[in-house]
């Protein structure tokens, strides 16, 4: 079997088990929505305001809602020992984590999807203007978040206490993409809105490096 | 080299660093006597990049050859090299108020030591919370991995976020303007840092040695 087509089959699994329930989804909706929510109460933003913070704010709650998102990954497969199933199929380790991944980035990518609109009329900043470069820019970011919070979910799965272990693993890890993702946002959203490509293309060589960590390691990541 | 002498040099060559920095350096023009401090603070953080670089060897060492050896020398390393920059997180503000008249700022080498010195904390937290000897040594190891690759792009990250909004620069550079009696003092700190980093990394490996054999026997008594 081509080791792409077993990622996709992967991909499309996690998606048909998610979008059955769609609880992660949801909370993961609402639990972004509410962190945005809370972070206004603190700074009671004017318009202006909100074009200079509202993009570290939404991407720190994308950040936490991702590192949350992500714990079930792998702890759900412990369940029924569908992870020794897993490691018995004959696919590269790394085609199963890109597949979890694509479906990881999917949840997220909807979910930011969902939530721009919310946030624009939130805190009156255009986004139509700007649409397909934000779309961009939260996907590479997902594509960081999600990339990293795959490879970590598996190594928490282990551990005691691993709600919150992830996140604690994970957050001071995706400070780069939470920097280049706010910078690149933050231009978008700005009075005259700037392409600040070289932030893309931090992004995408963050990306780069933790996918390629992950082929080099992903039977270890895997391993019992 | 035994412990006793090692011991014994380390005790020699930090004495003669601390009477040097407090007695045999002249005296800075501008900042006056808590300059001193700079003897310290430096050499701290180069020893604990090397303890950590030691700790990226050691944990790609345990990944491919799984002797148990190399987890004791990451754990060991990791510990020592937090703890180097502790120092250099506590040092820091205590030279910084009198000097520029605050604790703390978020410049780009302050920051990115923080994110560093969480990134390690976590990794030391990760060890606590697993319990199988074999499945934490692994975990631990490849998470390393993957936090070692990740400090080049939060350094990067971090530098070009607080070039793009400029900041006072607050420290001329570390060699820049040392006189050289200065230099040689901050030669003869280093080589009593990293010393001293080599003592305390081989005590605690064999503090590490020694919990595995308990551990042996526990289990050999436990077993009926």
């Amino acid at each position: 079997m081509s080791t792409v087509r077993a990622a996709a089959i992967l991909a499309a699994k996690e998606l048909r088990a998610e979008l059955r329930t769609r609880e992660l989804l949801a909370t993961t909706i609402v639990f972004v929505l509410v962190v945005v929510v809370l972070f206004s109460f603190t700074f009671d933003p004017t318009s202006a305001e909100s074009r200079r913070f509202g993009p570290g704010l939404l991407w720190l709650a994308f950040l936490f809602a991702g590192s949350l998102m992500l714990q079930p990954c792998f702890v759900k497969e412990q369940q029924n020992d569908t992870i020794s199933a897993l490691r018995l199929a004959p696919i590269e380790p790394f085609f199963i984590f890109l597949g979890k991944l694509a479906a990881n980035v999917f949840f997220m990518f909807l979910a930011e999807l969902l939530l721009l609109p919310i946030f624009a009329i939130l805190s009156n900043v255009p986004v139509l203007g700007v649409l397909w470069q934000l779309l961009l820019v939260f996907l590479l970011g997902s594509v960081g978040i999600a990339g990293l919070g795959t490879a970590l979910s598996a190594i928490s799965a282990h551990a005691r206490m691993r709600e919150l272990l992830l996140p604690l693993l994970l957050l001071p890890a995706l400070a780069p993409v939470l920097i280049a993702s706010t910078e690149a946002t933050a231009g978008l959203l700005a009075e005259t809105p700037e392409f600040r490509q070289q932030w893309l293309g931090f992004l995408v060589a963050f990306d780069v490096v933790f996918l390629t960590a992950t082929w080099l390691f992903g039977e270890y990541l895997l391993e019992e | 080299m035994k412990r006793q002498t090692l011991a014994a040099l380390v005790v020699l060559l930090m004495g003669a660093a601390g009477y040097a920095a407090l007695f045999v350096a002249p005296t800075e023009r501008t900042m006056g006597l808590i300059q001193r401090i700079f003897y310290l603070h430096m050499p701290s953080a180069i020893t604990a990049f090397v303890a950590f670089f030691i700790v990226f060897v050691a944990n790609l060492l345990y990944v491919f050859r799984r002797e148990r050896r190399w987890d004791w020398l990451g754990v060991s390393a990791a510990e020592v090299g937090t703890a180097f920059v502790t120092v250099v997180l506590v040092t820091g503000p205590i030279w910084a108020k009198p000097v520029w008249g605050i604790w703390w700022t978020w410049d780009a080498r302050l920051t990115s030591t923080f994110v560093l010195w969480l990134l390690y904390i976590s990794y030391l937290l990760l060890r606590t919370l697993i319990e199988d000897p074999e499945r934490r040594a692994l975990a631990s190891a490849v998470f390393g991995v993957f936090a070692f690759l990740d400090v080049p792009l939060v350094y990067m990250s971090i530098r070009w976020w607080r070039t793009q909004h400029p900041q006072p620069v607050l420290l001329g550079g570390p060699g820049s303007g040392l006189q050289p009696t200065m230099k040689l003092v901050l030669l003869l700190s280093f080589i009593a840092l990293v010393s001293l980093m080599i003592l305390l990394v081989r005590e605690r490996y064999r503090l590490e040695t020694l919990r595995a054999e308990v551990d042996v026997l526990r289990r050999e008594v436990e077993t009926p």
